[in-house]
């Protein structure tokens, strides 16, 4: 009897094994969700890897470096897409990343206090409309407007130049690459300087004022220690934004002008992987044609695996650079 | 200078409250307030955070080339009257000062003077050690382009100097090129302080600097303060009034945002004119 109290007594022993129970339950239901995600990744992976079997088997690699995309014949290259897709990111990139940190900038160091939450929430609406919303407006108000009066002032001006002539050559047609790669700016730049603005906040005030109270600008400031304390967070900002700008679709559709031609000039219509997808799924008949538009989709999924990849190594050389962080 | 005496942490407690024993050559820095040049003087300053009054009416004249501590409870407006002489204050809104600061017979404190001439000739070092996030030799050079351009060999120079100035440059040598990030706190205090002197300001303001060293670097930090006493003003906010009595040649006691008595350490330690500042120093409150 007495041994018997003692036990039960025990310390731990009385709520030791409900907590046990919950725990294990706990752990197992975290680590079904982990697996989930890397389930789905793989199922993904394999159907489209399986839906583009047959046009990977017909054209090989041709299918990569091939201009050619002709239903009539069946005949298909991802070129025109491919790199439709990566311009227009570029282009969007190039205008996206400096406005995005003038923005974040300006509402974390220059902004005086009764501006501040006006533009934050402006931005925070600016990344709530939906693209198609981009889309129409790209279609209806900006491409006219920069056919009419940007577009010929590019293709005299900068049309004529050599190297990067060819470039902005062409009609002044308003809808086209060029046009592509402006709205996508548009569209990542919401994102993007959100995702600075809450950087640039987590720097420690006193690290700010040790470099203000020795005399530098704020210029000087955000050039050597806003930017350095923040740079990882930078990197995977700005993938962000090209994660985004490679994978939009409907903008994208509404204003490239959706042509399956090789052009070098920007100003021309041009397609990329996404929206050749929308566009030319429900019209898609035979397998050649459906298999080839599957093969862009993982060709799309690859470039984004391969662009976060980078950033990742890119990351890892940054920090092995610097050395041990304490 | 005389400084081994300070740098063992060991008799730190032995030497009490007393006027400060160290040998140092008193008569040399510790003379009397009105025969020393004036390096800041303050006016009628007052400060407010928003609505809250911090600082009322305080009066003082900062000795130049002398340690200058400030002491007194928490919240009692130290830091604040220190981040009124480089005006770090205005990085935030709403806190504002009114009253005089001179410095080289310039109000400071007027909307003309330039900021960041300002704070290049008063440097700060903080309670925290804050290197940038870049190398040893950056964290040093930093703020010296920004104001002088320097051949790299003279910066090399500059860059050595603040390093032998701060006592650390043996341990740092080898590691220029390593991020700052990566010395110890009371390495990266030494490399704060290194950063303040290299750009050669005429003030250096300490907010605090030991109270997250260890009692070694502490040391070394209070034999560093003693060192450059010789080039510079240098004004210390201070909670450990050991540290106050052992590094500073003046003391300003302040208490719920005034100024209560201000006079040599020597004085102010052993015979304090007012009640409050005696009742702090013997610990009956505070």
């Amino acid at each position: 009897m007495n041994k018997q109290q003692n036990k039960e007594h025990a310390p731990g022993k009385g709520h030791g094994n409900r907590g046990n129970m919950l725990d294990v339950l706990f752990t197992s239901a975290a680590r079904i969700c982990a697996l989930l995600v890397l389930l789905i990744i793989i199922a993904i992976m394999a159907s489209l890897f399986m839906g583009a079997w047959p046009a990977l088997r017909k054209f090989g690699l041709s299918f990569l470096t091939s201009a050619e995309w002709n239903p009539v014949t069946e005949q298909f290259g991802a070129l025109v897409a491919i790199y439709g897709t990566i311009v227009t990111s570029i282009i969007a990139m190039v205008i996206g990343v400096p406005v995005s940190f003038g923005i974040a900038i300006f509402i974390t160091e220059l902004c005086p206090a009764w501006l501040k939450r006006p533009v934050s929430t402006a931005i925070e609406l600016l990344a709530a409309i939906p693209s198609i919303i981009y889309g129409m407006w790209g279609l209806f108000v900006f491409a006219p407007f920069f056919g009419d009066y940007i577009e010929p002032w590019i293709s005299d001006h900068l049309g004529e130049l050599p190297f990067i002539g060819p470039f902005f050559s062409g009609p002044p047609l308003g809808i086209g690459v060029l046009t592509a790669g402006i709205i996508l700016g548009i569209m990542v730049i919401p994102f993007m300087a959100a995702v600075f603005r809450d950087l640039f906040e987590v720097v420690p005030p006193v690290l700010k004022e040790s470099a203000y109270g020795i005399g530098a600008t704020t210029w000087e400031v955000i050039r050597n220690i806003v930017l350095p304390y923040t740079k990882t967070g930078v990197v995977g900002g700005i993938m962000l934004g090209l994660g985004r700008a490679l994978g939009e679709t409907m903008a994208v559709t509404f204003v490239i002008g959706n042509a399956d031609r090789l052009e070098t000039s920007l100003l021309m219509p041009g397609n990329t992987i996404s929206s050749s997808l929308a566009n030319q799924f429900t019209e898609a008949v035979g397998e050649i044609y459906t298999s080839s538009l599957i093969a862009l989709g993982l060709i799309l999924f690859l470039i984004t695996f391969i662009v976060l990849s980078f950033a990742k190594f890119f990351l890892l050389r940054l920090t092995l650079k610097e050395g041990a962080k304490t | 200078m005389d400084s081994k005496d300070t740098t063992s942490g060991k008799n730190l407690l032995e030497r009490g409250f007393g006027p400060v024993q160290d040998g140092r050559d008193a008569s040399l820095r510790k003379a009397d307030l009105s025969s020393l040049s004036i390096s800041i003087s303050v006016k009628n300053l007052d400060f407010y955070y928003g609505s809250f009054h911090a600082l009322h009416s305080i009066t003082i004249d900062i000795p130049e080339k002398q340690v200058t501590a400030i002491i007194g409870p928490s919240g009692c407006g130290k830091s604040t009257l220190i981040r009124c002489f480089n005006r770090i204050y205005e990085l935030y809104p709403k806190q504002y000062a009114t009253g005089e600061i001179i410095m080289d017979g310039r109000n400071i404190l007027s909307p003309r003077e330039d900021l960041n001439l300002l704070r290049s000739r008063v440097g700060m070092v903080f309670q925290k050690p804050t290197p940038f996030p870049m190398s040893v030799y950056d964290n040093i050079a930093f703020g010296v382009r920004l104001y002088e351009n320097l051949s790299r060999a003279e910066m090399d120079e500059r860059v050595e100097w603040a390093l032998r100035k701060s006592a650390l440059w043996k341990e740092v040598r080898d590691k220029l090129n390593q991020t700052g990030t990566a010395l110890s706190g009371g390495q990266q205090q030494r490399l704060c302080i290194a950063r303040a002197i290299a750009v050669k300001p005429e003030v250096v303001l300490l907010d605090e600097p030991c109270s997250a060293l260890d009692p070694i670097s502490t040391a070394k930090v209070e034999d560093l303060i003693d060192e450059l006493a010789d080039d510079y003003t240098i004004i210390i906010v201070t909670h450990n009034m050991q540290q106050a009595a052992r590094v500073s040649d003046f003391t300003a006691f302040m208490y719920l945002g005034k100024l209560i008595e201000f006079d040599t350490t020597d004085k102010m330690f052993t015979n304090p004119i007012r009640k409050e500042t005696e009742d702090y120093i013997t610990g009956r409150f505070g």
